[in-house]
């Protein structure tokens, strides 16, 4: 489903060359859920904005359901309804309704009308569990609110591969629980995703697969017994001493 | 408190025109709104008046000529001159007609009016197009528009319209409304460019993010994501932008378009009522641009319901 190739990207600034994804090679499979982890600046964000084409990659390759995004011919935005994607800052549209941010790329990018693009917006709101919130703008409800509709709004372009970047780092403790059983339901399913988290406990519970990445590089990957059990590398045991 | 202190100004500054033996005509000043304008009705040829029928204040009089053709004509009763069976002369006085008519300082409001409305309106859209340019990936774009509104924030408006009106009104053989309207519009153009770019670059990276990554195209996003946020955040400073253009309006009456302000002057040369005039005109202007206030603080009002 997702195969990345050596992907390395690069940000210069002031002279220095930063390598914030360094020659990273993973293969994902169609319903497999990844988790990534690692410490902060160890490039785990960038390496997710690559693949939906956020960050233009600096060499290797990504290759999403048979299609090269560092291709020239490559529409990104073809491969982009796709990948759904979800974001620390949840990046709801302020100065729409709830029920009009879910409609609104389903009408301009998948061209359904309006009844049936509101029909998917209240499933998927029933779904996420805030169907009584539709007509509210977004400002009025809580993070947690506001995560699980940016999920349903992903959700509404029924994406092959959903991204999760941080969705839980930016909301109050007693809100982690309401989003992370969305995102459990929706790896039930057999959705694709690729999950960048701090939650550990999610990994452990969710997780087919986890990679630890720090400065840039795939440090180890496995499963979670393997990686929470018995970690081969000493940054990754040195990691895992900190958060657990 | 401010009643008091607004008073002693007033005051202090009748003190002072007394003192110059300055006569205040006010009621010389309602006239050059409206006024009553007298027409005449005349006989045009040799004839006799042969019936006169008056209702509501209008008299109806029915006239033959010598070759026994009738015509009719209506006046006011009050201003009738003749009488049934009456022999008239040709020109001859039959009666008026008098009608509300707008006087100059009307005129100039109504043409200051549109002006600053079509000069808004052609300006909102170049500074829009030139806002976009700012912020555009081609880098020709960028730097015409930048180029545009250096030249324009660079220069006095009063010049621009001097260049608009005798170079490109001679070459392009334009009138001088379109030359004024032009010349405001490209000028507000300039200052509106650089709002909406403030405004543009003012909405956080994460709705373009969140819009691309559901597959929308730049321009989707630019329309349905990224502008109607801006737009909403420069409502204030456009309301300034748009406040000053209807007062820098005045200056195309250098080439001699009849606005308020040319308005105001040429009312002056016939009653030398200096300072009435200019505080009518001034408030005539404070009257424009509170209604224009009012209208965007409640557009504001109704923007606002999404914070």
């Amino acid at each position: 489903m997702i195969k990345t190739v050596d992907l390395k990207k690069t940000f210069t600034g002031r002279g220095q060359t930063v390598y914030a994804v360094d020659g990273v090679t993973v293969n994902v499979e169609p319903g497999e859920v990844v988790v990534v982890i690692g410490p902060s600046g160890s490039g785990k964000s960038t390496f997710l904005r690559c693949l939906n084409g956020l960050e233009t990659l600096t060499s290797g390759h990504i290759v999403i359901d048979g299609v090269d995004l560092a291709h020239r011919k490559t529409d990104l935005n073809q491969v982009r309804r796709e990948v759904g994607m979800v974001f620390q800052q949840f990046n709801l549209f302020p100065h729409k309704k709830v029920i009009e941010n879910i409609v609104l790329a389903q009408m301009t990018v998948r061209k359904r009308d309006r009844a049936e693009a509101e029909e998917k917006a209240r499933m998927l709101l029933e779904k996420v569990g805030i169907a009584e919130k539709e007509q509210e703008y977004p400002s009025r409800l809580s993070g947690g609110q506001q995560q699980r509709v940016a999920i349903a709004r992903a959700l509404a372009m029924d994406p092959k591969i959903m991204l999760f970047d941080e969705p839980t780092s930016a909301l109050d403790p007693e809100m982690v629980g309401e989003v992370l059983d969305v995102m459990k339901n929706l790896a039930r399913e057999g959705m694709t995703m690729v999950v960048v988290t701090h939650e550990m406990g999610f990994a452990r519970e969710v997780a087919d697969r986890v990679l630890f990445m720090d400065q840039g590089k795939l440090v180890e990957e496995g499963t979670p017994e393997h990686f929470f059990t018995e970690p081969r590398e000493d940054r990754t045991k040195l990691f895992l001493k900190q958060v657990l | 408190m401010t009643i008091a202190i607004l008073f002693l100004l007033t005051a202090s500054l009748w003190v002072a025109t007394k003192k110059i033996d300055y006569t205040w005509r006010w009621n010389r000043i309602p006239q050059y709104f409206f006024y009553h304008a007298e027409t005449f009705e005349t006989i045009p040829f040799d004839g006799q008046i042969l019936t006169i029928s008056s209702l509501h204040g209008v008299s109806t009089v029915t006239y033959e000529s010598e070759s026994n053709e009738k015509f009719t004509t209506k006046v006011e009763t009050e201003s009738l001159r003749v009488s049934e069976g009456e022999e008239l002369f040709e020109d001859d006085n039959i009666g008026s007609n008098r009608e509300w008519k707008a006087g100059p300082l009307t005129m100039g409001l109504l043409m200051t009016l549109w002006l600053s409305a079509a000069a808004s309106f052609f300006g909102l859209i170049i500074g829009l197009v030139t806002g976009l340019c700012r912020v555009s990936k081609n880098p020709t774009l960028r730097s015409l528009s930048s180029f545009y509104v250096e030249v324009i924030r660079g220069t006095p408006l009063l010049v621009q319209i001097f260049i608009f009106y005798f170079f490109l009104g001679t070459v392009l053989d334009i009138g001088r409304l379109v030359a004024g309207i032009s010349a405001l519009a490209i000028f507000a153009g300039a200052y509106v460019a650089e709002i909406i770019r403030a405004g543009i670059q003012s909405v956080p990276k994460g709705q373009t993010e969140a819009a691309r990554s559901l597959g929308m195209t730049a321009t989707q996003n630019m329309m349905h994501i990224v502008l109607p946020q801006a737009l909403k955040r420069v409502l204030p400073p456009l309301a300034g932008q748009f406040i000053s253009l209807i007062k820098d309006s005045s200056l195309v009456s250098v080439i001699a378009i009849t606005d308020l302000t040319k308005s105001g002057r040429e009312v002056i040369t016939s009653t030398f009522a200096t300072f009435e005039i200019w505080f009518t005109v001034a408030l005539l202007y404070l009257l424009l641009t509170s209604v224009l206030s009012q209208l965007i603080a409640w557009v504001e009002r109704r923007l606002a319901v999404s914070d």
